[in-house]
């Protein structure tokens, strides 16, 4: 079942530790930020508060893609999209911005046998989970091409992940849609867990449900507050709407709809 | 010189600071109390209950605008009972003042909303958003016309005698013949603005972006548009106005206390800054030392009498 957050609300200041630009498209960011490091689990974001010098602008929501407790920092990894995102892009090493997290629930532990798929940056937040765990799994990385890999193979990997890259122009390990390299494993899977498109998903949490598989999928959706309050986030489910940034981002598949009006 | 005072009369509430949080941003305030101390505001507004529950509007209910938030959420809310049981408890001991925003779709939802709220344990003022679509009369909200704001406005007088405040749609020909109209229907204070009626189309899908179409717009964009609607109101009516509308700075808060607002309230801001209240607080303190300027309630419409005198 879907774990319930604990999340703890911190606003606080982040330095920044690093940022590596993957290419034109794709940018990596390590925060130093304590508390949140010591407390996020794969799937939970942060609201990041990006200084902009003209007009005040909105916080913009970012999975957790890596933390590295020891050093107390956090790394994010987004695609420039806007103007939240190109400021992002912009910031360099020591400077500083405000922070709000770690929020949201996250995925429940992978059992031996777990199957993540991630659609394009879908990566982040199933990256953190499958370096969470020793136990074998099998993470599907589906982009549209190979220079859309937001994050390199050798980045992933660990003893006892099995990776399948899978881009829908053949340039890049299995050629065409990630839907069915994962009907092959889906039988033998212990449950799936997915992040990317909301057509994914859906295609994703329909797989699932015909295999009999147990399925967790992170959403996606504008946010204002990031907590809670302001009900902006919604996203339908079987018992009205609920609330992406802390009924979510996680949920089981069953729980939301997917597709139609939402 | 003596820390000046910021204590304000809002028709009966006696608020110790003149800023106070909105009703909606905030929700019903247990997740913004773990973020900042809820003793900086003047009052806490909840969000508008209704009499049974409300879904709200389809996603996607926000997109951000220059300087703007649009917003469809649509007044999604528990209800009236669950909003009494679940949530109120939750804001005993906030350390502020708490005022209920109150919707509904008809006169008697208003007034029904009104009568379960009255004398409340933890209730303080009542706040009536009559921005909300009248069912009975085509869906045209209440505070657009005068009579339908007057026949609102008296229902919830008649349930309760709580200091009760009335919210103002700017979506209206003359500003000044509404507030006349809940000022006479027995209004105690009027709260202006509410959100602006507006629209944006995703270019990428060639259709309109939210999933109920139109939403309303709030954050520093709409704050000309609400001074002047205060300057307005201030003109027209005797009793307190609590203004509001894109507030982020505290040169923000003076302009509406100068243009005739007794005090002011604080919504979109809180999402761009979390520690937005005591920010302003400061702000305002030290506009008030560095003007030499004793009691807030002195600041209150300057601007209609002339400003300060000399030639600063
Ligand atoms: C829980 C969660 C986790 C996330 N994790 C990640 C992550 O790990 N990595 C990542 O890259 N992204 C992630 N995202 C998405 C990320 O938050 C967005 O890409 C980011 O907020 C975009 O900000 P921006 O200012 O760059 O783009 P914006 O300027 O907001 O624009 C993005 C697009 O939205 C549309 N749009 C924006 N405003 C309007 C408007 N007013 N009217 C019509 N259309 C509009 C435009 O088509 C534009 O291309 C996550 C989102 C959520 C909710
Ligand atoms: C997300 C959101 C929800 C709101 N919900 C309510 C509400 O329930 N009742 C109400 O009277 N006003 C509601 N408002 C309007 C605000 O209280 C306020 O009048 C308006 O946003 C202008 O102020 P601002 O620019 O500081 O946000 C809401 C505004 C926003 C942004
Ligand atoms: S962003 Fe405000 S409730 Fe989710």
């Amino acid at each position: 079942m879907k774990k319930e957050s604990e999340s703890v609300k911190h606003y606080s200041t982040a330095i920044v530790a690093a940022k590596q630009v993957v290419n034109d498209r794709y940018c990596k960011l390590a925060l130093e930020a304590t508390l949140v490091a010591a407390r996020a689990r794969p799937g939970q974001f942060v609201m990041l508060y990006l200084p902009s010098q003209y007009g005040p602008m909105l916080p913009r929501p970012f999975s957790i893609f890596a933390v590295e407790r020891d050093k107390g920092s956090i790394t994010l990894l987004f695609e420039t999209r806007g103007r939240g995102t190109a400021l992002a892009a912009g910031l360099d090493a020591g400077q500083d911005l405000k922070l709000l997290g770690p929020l949201g629930s996250y995925f429940p532990e992978p059992q031996p046998g777990a199957l993540l798929l991630a659609g394009g940056l879908g990566i982040a937040p199933l990256a953190f989970l499958a370096k969470s765990t020793t136990v074998p799994i099998t993470l599907v990385y589906a982009v549209q091409k190979a220079d859309h890999l937001a994050c390199q193979p050798e980045d992933l990997s660990r003893p006892g992940l099995k990776l399948l890259l899978a881009t829908e122009d053949g340039s890049a390990g299995f050629k065409g849609s990630a839907i069915n390299l994962l009907s092959n494993q889906l039988e033998q899977a212990s449950a799936l867990y997915s992040c990317g498109p909301r057509k994914m998903l859906s295609k994703a949490a329909s797989a699932a449900a015909k295999a009999g598989v147990q399925c967790f999928i992170s959403l996606e959706e504008r946010m204002a507050c990031g907590v809670g309050a302001c009900l902006g986030c919604a996203v339908k489910t079987g018992q009205g709407y609920k609330r992406v940034c802390s009924d979510g981002p996680v949920f089981q598949a069953g729980e939301v709809i997917l597709n139609g009006k939402t | 010189m003596e820390k000046p005072d910021l204590r304000v009369n809002l028709g009966g509430l006696v608020l110790e600071s003149p800023i106070l949080a909105a009703s909606g941003p905030f929700g019903y305030g247990h997740q913004y109390r773990k973020i900042f101390d809820f003793s900086q505001l003047g009052a806490f507004i909840v969000k508008g209950v209704s009499s049974e529950p409300w879904e709200g509007n389809p996603a996607p209910r926000l997109a951000e605008t220059a300087s703007g938030l649009l917003n469809s959420v649509g007044l999604q809310n528990p209800g009236l009972k669950s909003f009494l049981s679940s949530d109120l408890p939750l804001l005993r001991d906030c350390g502020t003042k708490v005022i209920v925003n109150i919707v509904g779709r008809t006169v008697e939802e208003y007034a029904a909303v009104a009568s379960g709220l009255d004398g409340a344990d933890g209730i303080d003022g009542l706040e009536v958003n009559i921005s909300c679509p009248n069912l009975k009369a085509g869906g045209m909200a209440f505070g657009t016309d005068p009579d339908a704001t007057s026949k609102v406005v008296g229902a919830v007088r008649k349930e309760t005698s709580m200091p009760l405040l009335v919210k103002l749609s700017p979506n209206v020909t003359d500003i000044k013949t509404i507030a006349l109209a809940a000022e006479d229907a027995g209004a105690d204070a009027l709260s202006l603005i509410n959100t602006l009626s507006g629209m944006t189309i995703d270019i990428d899908s060639g259709r309109p972006f939210l999933g109920n179409i139109f939403g309303g717009l709030s954050g520093p964009a709409i704050l000309p548009i609400a001074l002047k609607m205060v300057w307005q109101a201030s003109e027209a009516v005797r009793i307190p106005l609590l203004g509001m509308g894109g507030i982020t700075t505290s040169a923000d808060v003076v302009r509406f206390m100068l243009a005739g607002a007794g005090a002011v309230a604080v919504g979109t801001g809180i999402f761009y800054n979390p520690e937005i209240v005591s920010a302003l607080k400061e702000g305002l303190l030290e506009y008030m030392m560095k003007k030499k300027i004793y009691r807030v309630e002195d600041l209150r419409a300057l601007a209609h009498r002339g400003g300060f005198a000399g030639d600063n």
